[in-house]
């Protein structure tokens, strides 16, 4: 008869730690420590003695020193007698806006594109196809560079709207398209625009409201209410209806042709819109092939069981097939908004001043310090993929599936 | 009733009937049609957009294509032939070919060498892509391909790479040796013989013994940066990757830590800082008096990134094993070493290899931010020294629509290289 036994338990013998498994980990981690230091410890130490053969410090005073650069488009008060952090916090705010409008965009262009490329539509199929792959497959920054320079051959120059013949005209007499940027009408708040602005969103939510509440009568009831319209007239009316009870608070601040160049409205530097519409058309590209795969997950039999219960393609599509699609697409597509983020700090090939132009560019060419500036800049950066990858677990836990 | 059936035949058709032809409306081209692009409303009006779109395309770019102008010194002559008509100014391609492909410092009596390391790339990377069609003796010419591309592209002693040939020959002996004891020895053991090997070796002097003419790595240039970017770093990233994601998978808190934390700074930052760092930051972590030039920097800088990249999608490879796989080589009593080398990384890998091409081709098209550090890749020769120069001053459709196109043969290729051995490594019978 056999027996089980413990393992002989002999005195702790200097061969355990790289032979016995109890041991061997911690051998490893050990090594391992010793390596990072030693690694750290190199790298510090070059650190030192090269800083200090250049006559370097490391030092975050500059950020408190006048940048006296200029920008060309600011979100908040700056003149080139700001310091550096208000420079840097211009281009992190530029930064912000570029990413925001893209992802917007690329979105739409991304579902647009994503659902067109599973048209019953042969030709439109091709077309979507032939989009995706040409820009998947070729660097975003020949894009940008592309749709810059086309930018800039295309539209007239502004003097080209000036004199008796203008060989250039303006759109809607409110929009000009120059090769300097576009020029667009800028909304003035009076007094009582507040009311105005607090309407609105009285009204977006009424919108929220009514849809819960079809929603909540139809699975009660099975009475189904009209959606479309309905919103959209809670949306408009109201808002409408206020703006000419309240005596036109908002007005238009029409850009208009003075000397060389156009004077107020909103100037939007062409290097914004060329960053925004290539990060846009770019990443839509890779958008699209999400949301075809998103949509592709769903098995056949979904929809097949749907359409047997006597449902209409666009309900299928609405309440069988987007629904468990969107668990598959949103992960994938937040972590394109984080790519466009990234890819924002292309801006600097255009001339765009984002956080890179001015953190990672003119300060960092002005003031010489290197490696506070990179730091600084990667530090950004780093602040918001984490901070957008922890709202993404947060929501890829709200969505899992609920196994038993 | 009787009556009737008197006088009936009986008839039993013997002959199937000849098939009848589909109506007019039901067949070829016209059914397609109907089938595809017109089957209702909705859909005849994408129908007529997506044609009126194509309309539009080809009115726009037929003519300046068919009307280009291949042979001209300068943009003002392309537009003197073009006589106000138009047209592309292919000629700028035609003029300046071997400064986009080899950057406009590469001597031009050398460009044979880099033509013939590319041609030999393909050569080298035949059996590796195409396994089964090409003889296994091949892979000795994969292995020594590095040293003789290395050797072709920079000049230089032949000694050089055959010097580092020999570590690797020497320490690939040793492991072969040794690993069957363990792993860990035939690894470690082997690193360190290379490392003796080449430092003898360094000792050596190369100066000019079976030498070609030396270029320095400032030279190098246009496209072919791209291309030698694009490899090395994608060869580079992969065994680190791999390393990293077994690192991130590890149950030793302390390896699983630093591998987190180096992946996710390195996901969490843009490329461009990363070349920055390199630019400006890097030589400060050298030890004074070493100098290490610009594109070597590049290339460690995007082997970093990119090996971040690559090690998330062979975590994901790693996770979606199932456990059985794990506990199926533990059971047959392999160690760590022998059960990753033999059961879990094959497939591991095997299901990682889309994830990878992913990663090759992003990468492969972010060697072009290397043009912002001031580097003359294909997009650097464009901006700086073909487009500020006066002949050519303007020329923006042509030149950067050749980039995009050579980038699309390459990364499109690639990706088509993926699904096809997707469909080959498919072992699972559906």
């Amino acid at each position: 008869m056999t027996t089980f036994s413990d393992p002989p338990k002999g005195a702790f013998q200097l061969s355990m730690l790289l032979n016995d498994t109890r041991y061997r980990s911690y051998t490893f981690q050990f090594i391992a420590l010793i390596l990072l230091i030693a690694a750290f410890a190199f790298l510090g130490y070059n650190l030192v003695v090269n800083l200090r053969a250049a006559g370097l410090n490391i030092s975050y005073g500059f950020l408190g020193e006048s940048a006296n650069y200029d920008i060309n488009q600011t979100l908040i008060d700056y003149t080139s007698q700001s310091t550096h952090l208000r420079a840097a916090m211009v281009g992190i705010l530029n930064t912000l806006l570029v990413a925001f409008l893209a992802c917007i965009t690329a979105t739409i262009f991304g579902v647009a594109a994503g659902v067109l490329r599973l048209s019953n539509n042969w030709l439109v199929r091709k077309l979507m196809a032939i989009y995706v792959e040409m820009f998947r497959n070729v660097p975003v920054l020949i894009w940008l560079l592309i749709i810059f320079f086309v930018m800039v051959a295309v539209f007239p120059p502004p003097n080209a709207f000036r004199g008796d013949t203008p060989t250039a005209s303006m759109i809607a007499g409110a929009f000009a398209f120059t090769n300097r940027g576009v020029y667009t009408p800028l909304p003035i708040w009076g007094p009582g625009s507040g009311v105005l602005i607090a309407v609105f969103v009285a009204s977006v939510i009424g919108v929220f409201a009514y849809r819960r509440y079809a929603t909540k009568l139809l699975y009660d009831t099975g009475k189904l209410l009209p959606m479309g319209w309905p919103s959209l007239v809670i949306l408009i009316v109201p808002s409408i209806l206020f703006f000419f009870i309240l005596g036109r608070p908002v007005s238009l601040d029409y850009p208009s042709l003075q000397g060389f160049n156009f004077q107020g409205g909103l100037q939007i530097p062409g290097s914004l819109i060329a960053l925004w519409f290539a990060l846009a058309i770019y990443t839509g590209a890779f958008i699209a092939e999400n949301v075809r795969a998103g949509i592709q997950a769903v098995s056949r039999g979904q929809s097949e069981a749907a359409a047997s219960l006597g449902m209409r393609p666009r309900r299928i599509m609405n309440l069988v097939v987007l629904p468990q699609a969107l668990r598959v697409i949103i992960p994938p597509l937040i972590s394109q908004y984080l790519n466009i983020t990234k890819n924002s700090s292309l801006a600097i090939a255009v001339g765009y001043m984002d956080i890179t132009g001015t953190l990672g560019g003119i300060t960092l060419n002005q003031t010489g310090r290197a490696i506070e500036a990179i730091l600084l800049l990667m530090l950004f950066y780093l602040t918001i993929s984490l901070g957008i990858s922890a709202i993404m677990n947060i929501y890829n836990n709200s969505i899992k599936l609920k196994e038993r | 009733m009787s009556d009737m059936h008197q006088h009936s035949v009986r008839f039993v058709r013997e002959t199937m009937l000849p098939e009848a032809a589909p109506p007019e409306s039901g067949r070829g081209v016209i059914k397609w049609m109907r089938a595809n692009l017109f089957s209702n409303l909705s859909n005849t009006i994408l129908s007529v957009a997506a044609l009126l779109v194509i309309y539009y395309l080809a009115v726009w770019a037929l003519p300046w294509f068919l009307n280009g102008v291949w042979d001209a010194p300068s943009i003002r002559a392309c537009r003197d032939l073009l006589e106000g008509a138009r047209g592309g100014c292919f000629a700028v391609l035609t003029e300046r070919w071997n400064q986009l492909l080899f950057g406009f410092q590469y001597p031009s009596e050398l460009y044979w060498r880099p033509s013939v390391a590319l041609i030999l790339l393909f050569v080298a990377l035949a059996p590796v892509l195409f396994h089964k069609k090409f003889p296994r003796k091949m892979f000795y010419f994969t292995a020594i391909y590095p040293f003789v591309a290395f050797w072709l592209i920079w000049g230089g002693s032949i000694l050089t790479p055959i010097f580092a040939l020999l570590g690797f020959v020497v320490a690939y002996l040793f492991y072969a040796r040794y690993v069957a004891r363990s792993f860990a020895l035939g690894f470690l053991g082997g690193a360190a013989v290379a490392l003796i090997v080449w430092i003898v070796t360094g000792w050596f002097p190369t100066e000019g013994i079976v030498a070609i003419e030396a270029v320095p790595s400032r030279y190098m240039g246009g496209f072919m940066l791209n291309l030698i970017l694009g490899t090395v770093c994608v060869s580079l990233s992969l065994p680190i990757g791999i390393a990293l994601a077994l690192g991130r998978q590890s149950d030793l808190p302390l390896v699983k830590g630093i591998c987190v934390v180096f992946i996710e700074f390195v996901r969490g930052v843009p490329l461009i800082t990363l070349l920055f760092v390199a630019n400006v930051v890097l030589a400060y972590f050298f030890p004074p008096g070493s100098s290490f030039d610009l594109i070597l920097r590049v290339i460690i800088m995007i082997t970093m990134f990119a090996s971040a990249y690559i090690a998330e999608v062979i975590r994901g490879g790693l996770a979606a094993l199932p456990q059985g796989q794990y506990e199926g080589a533990n059971s047959l009593g392999l160690n760590y070493a022998q059960s990753m080398r033999l059961i879990i990384l094959p497939q591991a890998l095997k299901i990682s290899i889309p994830g990878i091409v992913n990663v090759s081709v992003g990468l492969f098209k972010d060697t072009t931010l290397v043009s912002i550090i001031s580097m003359f890749d294909l997009v650097g020769m464009i901006r700086g020294p073909v487009l500020a120069s006066t002949e050519w001053n303007g020329v923006y459709w042509e030149l950067l629509g050749f980039a995009a196109l050579l980038f699309f043969i390459v990364c499109y290729g690639i990706s088509q290289y993926s699904q096809y051995l997707e469909r080959e490594l498919q072992t699972d019978h559906r």
